[in-house]
């Protein structure tokens, strides 16, 4: 199905559930990250036109609210693995947009070392695991944490997100599986943005809908407006009960759409004319959220406009402080290959010395 | 206890020495656990961890779906939660459906600062028991070229035992080679210390002393070796020293240049095809740091540039026999 299809047409605009338990602060907390999430997109993409990152710039625009609302479900001991576009996610697990932008920036203090890219780095006490490149390699990693946890006895729900394009791959598979025969609680989403790079989701599997495959792995598949913030949360709270109760895994299908390329190099050739348009008009997850937000009275326009500069602030200001670390020195690419207090550094062969 | 069952022959086979050493493993740390194909409730496909789920129960024994990317995968994250997994591969031919998790994720963890993976991921390798082209690989050529993972392949039961409890204890990831001949070899029969011991990863054992040639291999070529070594001193006069290297990654390179340094004459032997093998970067080694050291020109003693052959014919042909070990180091002696 096209990702236009996703689409009701409708001459009311779109806005959020009102099934919803969430209170006034939650709902402002919400607002907050959302924006958080598209303004840190905003200073990548500038940052990248000033010729001050090196790493590709991968946007979350358009679909902010999937990453937002479902991590907003979790517990604090509960596990994520993001994607390229969950960065709402890893802000709302309380990482800090310094530590980010430090990551982006390519900076020796990063928690990566600066070794890898973007958020390619782990916080293990917050329940952040690193991803990696290859789509579909977290979903065993999670599954794993979660062996662990019940190994410990400890009653954590693990997240992967991923992408349509994901569930194309065999780690998709046997990860998914896997945790489904161990009963554990992980929780896959797939937040189905259309397109994978430029393949659009008909190319990716036969199905109506990536849901249905929660069938053929024997877990709860649900499914949900990725665009509607309060949905995700709504729906993500029901997935956490179910996993957490010892219930099994869960499937979850968001239905979102990617309004920039893959990343900032790719000019969406591929997109056919007008839709993205059709979507930044009619369905853009924040103005829907903000149309909510008003029409509901749970906060002013006032308000509103006031998170917006605390977080304006806030970024530029952690940025700032990113800024100022050094970079690493070139040698630091010689250390924690191992355990260094057992093999030493893969130092550069010296060629000239005798 | 299961882990000592065979009591009437004296000392352990190479399989028991590695069952033993996982079971005590277990036994004292309880973040140790075991993940893979038919290793719990029918104790692995060579039997090695069999009653174990008795001891441990299912939740340390854990049966997998045929997938080993989600068995790597699985080991990796139970791994960054501070548990220690032992992943078993039925076959280390099957390793290539886990190569992604191990080469990305594994290999790479550390460095990345996502955490430290201190896991094992063994396996039955190894030709010459008619087990055809998909159940008698040699991997170690494949991950050699990955950094951030170590690789270990023991040919006597004591170490076996001895690198078993090291890779398990060792915080990086460890990918650990059983040759499955040498499995219930009644030759390596050992007797082995009952005192809690370990073999250290990196390091490269002499198996037999000597100052003519030195013969630098691992695994089941240690024995080939030994017995070239026989004839080699009983027809020839010459006294060969063989290196069982024990440790494949990192190379104990030490131990190589010094066996080159006092015997002048070099032989790489290794089970695995001959061309871009692990005695390629052995002989690069030795070429580059001990020129001056060598009277003679380094051989190498690989199987053919083949898929390894099932009918026995065909895999005598394809692997590396004694009587070429022999001849090789016969022109190595007069060169």
């Amino acid at each position: 199905m096209s990702a236009k299809t996703n689409l009701k047409k409708s001459t009311e605009p779109l806005s959020c559930t009102r099934e919803t338990s969430l209170s006034k602060e939650q709902f402002l907390e919400l607002y907050r990250f959302v924006k958080m999430t598209r303004m840190f997109d905003e200073i990548t993409v500038r940052l990248k036109r000033q010729s001050k990152l090196t790493g590709g710039v991968f946007t979350s625009l358009g679909q902010e609210a999937t990453a937002v609302g479902t991590a907003f479900a979790l517990e604090a001991q509960d596990f994520i693995a993001p994607l390229i576009r969950d960065i709402g996610a890893v802000f709302v697990k309380g990482i800090s947009p310094r530590t980010i932008f430090a990551q982006y920036l390519g900076k020796a203090n990063a928690p990566s070392r600066a070794t890898d890219v973007q958020f390619h780095f782990a916080d293990l006490e917050k329940g952040f695991v690193g991803p990696i490149s290859h789509l579909g390699d977290m979903i065993p990693v999670m599954t794993g944490i979660l062996l662990a946890s019940r190994m410990k006895k400890e009653n954590r729900v693990a997240v992967a997100y991923v992408g349509d394009g994901t569930t194309s791959t065999g780690t998709f598979h046997e990860g998914v599986n896997f945790a489904a025969v161990q009963k554990l609680p992980l929780i896959t989403i797939i937040e189905n943005n259309g397109y994978a790079y430029s393949t659009p989701t008909r190319h990716q599997c036969a199905a109506d809908n990536f849901v249905e495959k929660a069938v053929g792995y024997g877990i709860l598949g649900l499914s949900v407006d990725g665009n509607d913030i309060v949905a995700c949360y709504e729906t993500m709270k029901r997935a956490v009960e179910h996993a957490r109760s010892g219930k099994g895994s869960v499937l979850i299908e968001a239905h979102t759409y990617r309004r920039k390329g893959h990343a900032e190099h790719d000019n969406q050739s591929y997109v056919p004319n007008g839709e993205i348009e059709f979507w930044a008009q009619n369905n853009d997850p924040i103005n829907r959220y903000e149309r909510y937000l008003t029409t509901e009275k749970i906060a002013s326009e006032d308000e509103m406009q006031k998170i917006v500069a605390q977080v304006s602030e806030l970024l530029e200001s952690e940025l700032a402080i990113a800024d100022e670390a050094g970079f690493p020195e070139g040698i630091s690419a010689a250390y924690e290959v191992f355990d260094n207090r057992i093999v030493k550094p893969a130092f550069k062969k010296k060629i000239l010395e005798k | 206890m299961a882990a000592t069952a065979n009591q009437e022959a004296k000392g352990l086979t190479l399989i028991e020495a590695i069952r033993q050493g996982i079971y005590e493993e277990m036994t004292r740390d309880e973040t140790v656990f075991v993940i893979g194909e038919d290793v719990g409730a029918y104790g692995g496909a060579f039997k090695l961890t069999e009653g174990f789920i008795d001891d441990f129960g299912a939740e340390r024994m854990i049966d997998t779906p045929i997938s080993e990317a989600a068995i790597v995968g699985a080991a990796c994250g139970a791994a960054l939660m501070g548990m220690k997994p032992v992943a078993e591969f039925q076959f280390i031919d099957f390793i290539s459906c886990g190569f992604d998790m191990l080469t990305n994720y594994a290999a790479k963890s550390r460095y990345r600062g996502c955490g430290a993976i201190q896991a094992v991921f063994r396996g039955p390798c190894g030709s010459g028991v008619r087990g055809g082209p998909f159940h008698s690989l040699n991997a170690e050529s494949f991950f050699l070229n990955t950094a951030g993972l170590k690789m270990v392949e023991p040919s006597t039961a004591y170490d076996a035992k001895g690198l078993i409890k090291a890779a398990i204890r060792d915080p990086d990831p460890v990918l650990f080679f059983e040759h499955k001949k040498l499995y219930r070899l009644p030759r390596l029969r050992e007797e082995l210390p009952t005192t809690d011991y370990i073999v250290e990863i990196g390091k490269a054992r002499t198996a037999r002393e000597g100052k003519d040639l030195s013969i630098i291999t691992f695994g089941a070529q240690v024995l080939n070796a030994l017995d070239a070594s026989d004839i080699l001193e009983k027809e020839d006069g010459l006294q060969v020293e063989v290196i069982d290297l024990r440790t494949l990654a990192p190379l104990d390179k030490e131990a190589i240049l010094n066996t080159v340094k006092k015997t002048n004459r070099a032989m790489v032997l290794h089970e695995s095809s001959l061309t871009g093998g692990i005695g390629g970067e052995i002989s690069a080694i030795i070429a580059e740091e001990a020129f001056e050291w060598l009277d003679a020109p380094v051989i190498r003693v690989a199987s053919i540039d083949a898929p390894v052959p099932f009918a026995p014919t065909m895999e005598d042909y394809f692997l590396p026999q004694v009587s070429e070990i022999v001849e090789a180091a016969r022109r190595l002696a007069r060169y």
